[in-house]
């Protein structure tokens, strides 16, 4: 039961196919490229209000999909559209929801903090710091009410993880055994204040422990130590023994929303992990080295993402604004 | 091609700013996520990143210049060979701002949501009348939904072994076991949180708050999770929940305990409010509640729980919301109330009509939606209006609901409205105080005769 820490992974080889890696490296270069361009439709005005990038922490979404089967639920915050992305939504329609267009997932009614596919069992996108927690509990709930198999990934920060929901949601998750795996993405931030200046210890997975949850840290910048970690919550989960907490220490490279000052942090700690701790040069040297892929095979993929990212933007232009009526619509049954 | 960098938009509501400093300068390649410039905006002065990879091959607005509007071209990025000059005629991001929605001509706006043609369900000729307890009416109504839908369970504190707080989940456990019979501990913010992802994930939660007071704990998820799901979603997500308890004062149990939410939840959309007066409306309102597929706010009142009405034996007794029901005809004066009110206001006709003063008791109980057209028709008739509430006087229901009547039948006015509430206190703990916070029948029969200048 108790808390601990995974023993540091050797990621290369384990249990990850080349065809996987691939896989792994398109999907979170997708979210990069993707949230690279949310950026730039902001600054020019196309993507309106708050607009947060996950840009630095592709392989956390990228390994825990990848862990997970077809029916499992992910909910999380409104630093979302990479869930969205690795959860396999269209990256037109999440675009066109962030430049709200009728096009987008919402109808334009959401934007970029609040949108949801029930086809993809995505429950958003939640605006409110630390409130997915318990819905994520909640859904687990449903999943156990109708005996289903079912999952629930219930993302939240490391900012989250002091809000006093969190820990009203593991004491029924554990009481009750439910299957939701608590993945707390730890970027070190919450908007612009450090771990150190906002927990009482430095280890967010050990805060389960008192509701008897185990909980490891994993080191989130590897895809596949990620993905490994996501097998042993599911099975854990899966097995009728009830919630299970993942700490992903990943990293934001960019600000909390488009506008944050950075002046919490310096340049030169960004660009460290940049160069040292990259989850996607990660996978791409891997590939390299262990011959899966050429330098040639790896410019086409990124000219192939490149040209879809560019498509949902196109489509996110030209979708049209909701028709006026839209104001009037799904207030009510 | 060459590209324009354009200045950045950097906050929701940035319009222009200063371009403070350059951190690049012509020739210079550059990669994605390079910093280019310092942008001091009202707030703060903040990095510009690079999005594409390239050369700068003209810097177009010098460092220190001010009041740049957001999507003037600064720069211009080039790739290897090329010159600046090459920029096309700007790659037409000019940003479109989509257009400011044209403002509807009427005040649609101001349109809130009303129900047309609703009645009771038809209690056929010979139907057996029980007297039942506001408490075992919602019981009754619980049970029966439970029998006929397995997704509908009930939680909250106390609800299971102990029977409920206020006995109103008595014998449930017995019936349908503790899945669907739960015990929460004490943590409503967390329960109402995890009951309204469980009604996202295909369950309908019925939610005990032991009483509305505590329910504050958990508003977020009342208002900002189940209420706005189905629209944040574009109509994707549903959230068929209901949330009850008692609400307002009981008795003696001071400030913190004795709170009348009626207003706060009716002005959220998103929404159902339901406060029912009588037992057969509690029964009745309670199932169409619960097989809504929209979050219902369901608001009981502790000390309505022990009266005794009559309840229709019906295999299904469930009243439509939306639609007032008038407890007394009148030609007089038109009294307006809801939930425990209803005592007032029927106590005072009963008070008036010894002297003469015919009014009409027209029972809202559902609060959203409310049924204009029926307190409409009936100021039209009786030329009069008093509003009587147990919640506190500044934008009570009775003044929203002197302003429709306002908008809708000023003419017809012989007399202002009275809106009655409870005075503008926290609720006192000793008794002679707290009789002094409540409204009183006497008051409302002053009220009435005030309208009718008698």
């Amino acid at each position: 039961m108790a808390a601990r820490k995974s023993a540091p992974k050797k990621t290369a080889k384990s249990n990850t196919s080349k065809e996987e890696l691939l896989e792994y490296y398109r999907e979170m270069l997708l979210i990069r490229r993707f949230e690279e361009k949310s950026g730039q439709l902001y600054g020019m005005g196309l993507i309106g209000g708050f607009c947060h990038l996950y840009i630095g922490q592709e392989a956390v979404v990228v390994g825990l999909e990848a862990a997970a089967k077809e029916g499992d639920k992910r909910l999380t915050s409104y630093r979302d559209h990479g869930h969205m992305l690795a959860c396999g939504m269209d990256p037109k329609g999440v675009m066109a929801e962030l430049t709200g267009r009728e096009g987008g997932y919402s109808r334009g009614k959401g934007g970029s903090m609040h949108m949801f596919s029930k086809e993809k069992h995505f429950y958003g996108g939640h605006g409110i710091v630390g409130a997915q927690v318990p819905i994520g509990t909640g859904l687990a709930f449903a999943d156990k009410y109708l005996n289903n198999g079912g999952v629930t990934f219930a993302y939240f920060g490391d900012g989250a993880a002091n809000q006093g929901q969190v820990y009203e949601s593991f004491n029924m998750a554990s009481l009750w055994e439910l299957p939701v795996i608590y993945v707390i993405e730890n970027n070190q931030y919450a908007m612009g204040t450090s771990l150190q200046r906002a927990s009482s210890t430095p280890d967010i997975y050990t805060r389960g422990a008192s509701f008897g949850i185990p909980g490891e840290a994993v080191d989130g910048m590897d895809v596949m130590a990620v993905k490994e970690a996501g097998e042993r919550a599911t099975e854990h989960c899966r097995s009728g023994k009830g919630p299970y907490i993942l700490e992903m220490k990943t990293y934001r490279y960019r600000g909390h929303s488009m506008s944050d000052p950075a002046k919490y942090r310096t340049r030169e700690e960004v660009q460290k992990v940049r160069e040292e701790r990259d989850a996607i040069e990660h996978v791409r040297e891997l590939l390299l080295q262990g011959k899966h892929a050429s330098e040639d095979d790896l410019k086409a993929i990124d000219k192939e993402i490149k040209a879809v990212v560019n498509d949902a933007a196109e489509f996110s232009k030209t979708s049209p604004e909701p028709a006026l009526e839209e104001l009037w619509t799904d207030i009510y049954a | 091609m060459a590209t324009e960098v354009l200045m950045p938009a950097l906050s929701p509501t940035m319009e222009e700013g200063t371009l403070a400093k350059w951190l690049v300068k012509e020739g210079d390649e550059v990669a994605s996520g390079d910093i280019l410039a310092e942008i001091e905006t009202d707030k703060a002065t903040m990095e510009f990143e690079a999005v594409d990879e390239g050369i700068i091959g003209k810097i177009l607005i010098a460092e220190g210049t001010e009041g740049v509007k957001v999507n003037t071209p600064i720069a211009v990025l080039i790739e290897e060979g090329e010159s600046a000059d090459d920029v096309a005629s700007a790659p037409a991001p000019a940003a479109e701002a989509p257009a400011a929605a044209a403002p509807a001509a009427a005040p649609v706006a101001a349109q809130p949501i009303t129900s047309e043609d609703l009645s009771d369900p038809e209690i056929p000729e010979g139907t057996e009348m029980r007297s039942t307890t506001v408490r075992e009416a919602l019981r009754d109504a619980m049970a029966e939904e439970m029998r006929s839908d397995d997704t509908v369970f009930l939680m909250g504190e106390e609800v299971a072994e102990y029977q409920g707080a206020y006995k109103v989940s008595q014998g449930l456990l017995d019936e349908f076991g503790a899945k669907r019979v739960i015990d929460t501990p004490i943590t409503e913010h967390g329960f109402a949180g995890l009951a309204t992802g469980a009604a996202m994930g295909g369950l309908k939660p019925i939610v005990e708050f032991m009483t509305f007071n505590f329910a504050m704990q958990a508003i977020d998820h009342i208002i900002n999770t189940a209420a706005k799901t189905r629209y944040m979603s574009g109509g994707q997500m549903t959230c068929p929940i209901v949330f009850r308890g008692p609400n307002g004062a009981a008795a003696r149990v001071g400030a913190q305990h004795s709170q009348d939410y009626a207003a706060w939840y009716a002005q959220i959309p998103g929404l159902y409010v339901a406060m029912p007066y009588s037992a057969a409306d509690a029964k009745g309102l309670m199932k169409t509640a619960i097989r809504e597929e929209t979050p219902v706010v369901f608001l009981e009142n502790e000390l309505l729980y022990g009266q005794s009405f009559e309840v229709p034996v019906m295999d299904d007794y469930a009243i439509p919301f939306g639609k007032a029901r008038i407890w007394r005809e009148g030609s007089d004066v038109t009294i307006v109330s809801f939930g425990i009110g209803m005592k007032y206001a029927l106590e005072a006709a009963d008070e008036l009509a010894k002297e003469g003063i015919s009014a009409e008791v027209i029972d809202l109980r559902t609060l959203r939606p409310i049924d204009y057209d029926t307190v409409i028709r009936s100021v039209q008739k009786t030329n009069r209006c008093i509003t009587v509430e147990e919640g506190w006087p500044v934008a009570s229901i009775g003044n929203h609901i002197t302003a429709q009547i306002m908008e809708r039948a000023f003419d017809y006015l012989d007399a202002p409205v009275i809106n009655m509430t409870g005075k503008d206190v926290p609720m006192p703990y000793a008794a002679n105080l707290e009789k002094l916070a409540l409204v009183t029948t006497a008051e409302v029969v002053e009220a009435a005769k005030a309208v009718t200048y008698r």
